[in-house]
């Protein structure tokens, strides 16, 4: 309150500007987590493989998203937005592959 | 604030304010990359669907893609990426000669990523692995079901890259609108709403690198 026109500009300027710091961060964070994925897909973890690689793609995706984006500094209408999105495709992927799955435990004909 | 000659030239008429016209337009945008979600999510799921039918198939397959071309390219979108965040950084100050600068940056490097994807593509057409009928890969393990793998790699990339193709057509409109001075500090929208465009194609690619090029690389498995 000790600056009042100052403040009446912050509340005016809707659109946040990103300082480009936090691009450059995140640029670099994106580029050593490309090295990280690949180097660790030459390393045997097991059945952790795929988890590890699905598990840097979704922060690397994350990273974009919220930063990139600015989905960060976006309204609650459009986080709704993305957030219905990215649950629909949840949905196509996981209750498909459940069926997938769990064919073998069964004896379903035609698995 | 003055009353009507504060209305700026490039709002419409059937929005009240210039915030509400750009929110709008975010969320118009965002419903659009939503169902490109859904579009690219039915591919995704027919290869996931698929690699747990014939792991054996996928996996040799996998590794026959160029891994340091592919972990190249990643780098090349995500420079792409960070000169466009840097445009419509640009473009939200005002910065006109700058938002030119980047979205060359973007195009140099997006069309890059489109040479070497071509130069890949190229590679498999020279050792049978297209699909069809001169397809030929006898170091594949389950050589029946590897086409497959390969119908699946060229579909999502193939699709990925029509997006791009798509992209460098409107950075080019981009640019064409930013030299007439067309974007300022109060809009710059378009700029803004290709951005999203922009990345999310790379989100895209951030997950096709990993399931095409990397998953089954361990030779132990």
């Amino acid at each position: 309150m000790s600056n009042p026109s100052h403040q009446s500009v912050e509340t005016h300027d809707e659109h946040h500007v990103v300082p480009v710091s936090v691009y450059i961060g995140v640029f670099l964070a994106l580029i050593v987590l490309t090295v990280v994925t690949a180097w660790v897909a030459t390393v045997d973890l097991g059945a952790f493989n795929f988890a590890v690689a699905i598990g840097i793609a979704l922060f690397k995706a994350s990273l974009v998203i919220l930063y990139f984006m600015h989905v960060k500094y976006s309204d609650r209408l459009t986080k709704m937005v993305i957030g219905t999105g990215l649950f629909t495709l949840v949905l196509l992927l996981f209750i498909t592959m459940t069926d997938i799955w769990t064919r073998t435990w069964m004896g379903v004909p035609g698995r | 604030m003055a009353s009507t000659a504060a209305v700026p030239t490039f709002l419409k008429h059937h929005f009240e304010s210039a915030d509400q016209q750009k929110g709008a337009s975010g969320i118009g945008m965002w419903l659009f990359l939503v169902t490109e979600i859904m579009f690219f999510g039915g591919l995704f799921l027919a290869y996931f669907v698929y690699r747990q039918a014939y792991p054996a198939a996928f996996a040799s397959a996998s590794s026959k893609l160029n891994l340091p071309l592919g972990a190249a390219n990643t780098v090349v979108l995500i420079c792409s990426s960070l000169t466009m965040a840097m445009a419509v950084h640009s473009a939200a100050l005002g910065k006109q000669k700058l938002i030119i600068f980047y979205l060359i940056a973007t195009l140099f490097l997006g069309g890059a990523f489109l040479g070497v994807k071509a130069y890949e593509y190229h590679d498999k057409w020279e050792h049978h692995e297209i699909p069809g009928e001169n397809f030929d890969c006898e170091t594949c393990a389950d050589p029946g079901h590897a086409p497959l793998f390969f119908s699946l790699y060229f579909a999502m990339t193939g699709l990925h890259a029509m997006h791009m193709i798509i992209g460098v057509f409107i950075i080019f409109f981009l640019i064409q609108q930013a030299a007439k001075g067309a974007y300022t500090a109060k809009w710059s929208t378009p700029v803004e709403m290709f951005g999203l465009y922009w990345h999310f194609v790379d989100i895209v690619w951030i997950f096709l690198f990993p399931l095409l090029y990397l998953i089954d690389r361990v030779p132990g498995k």
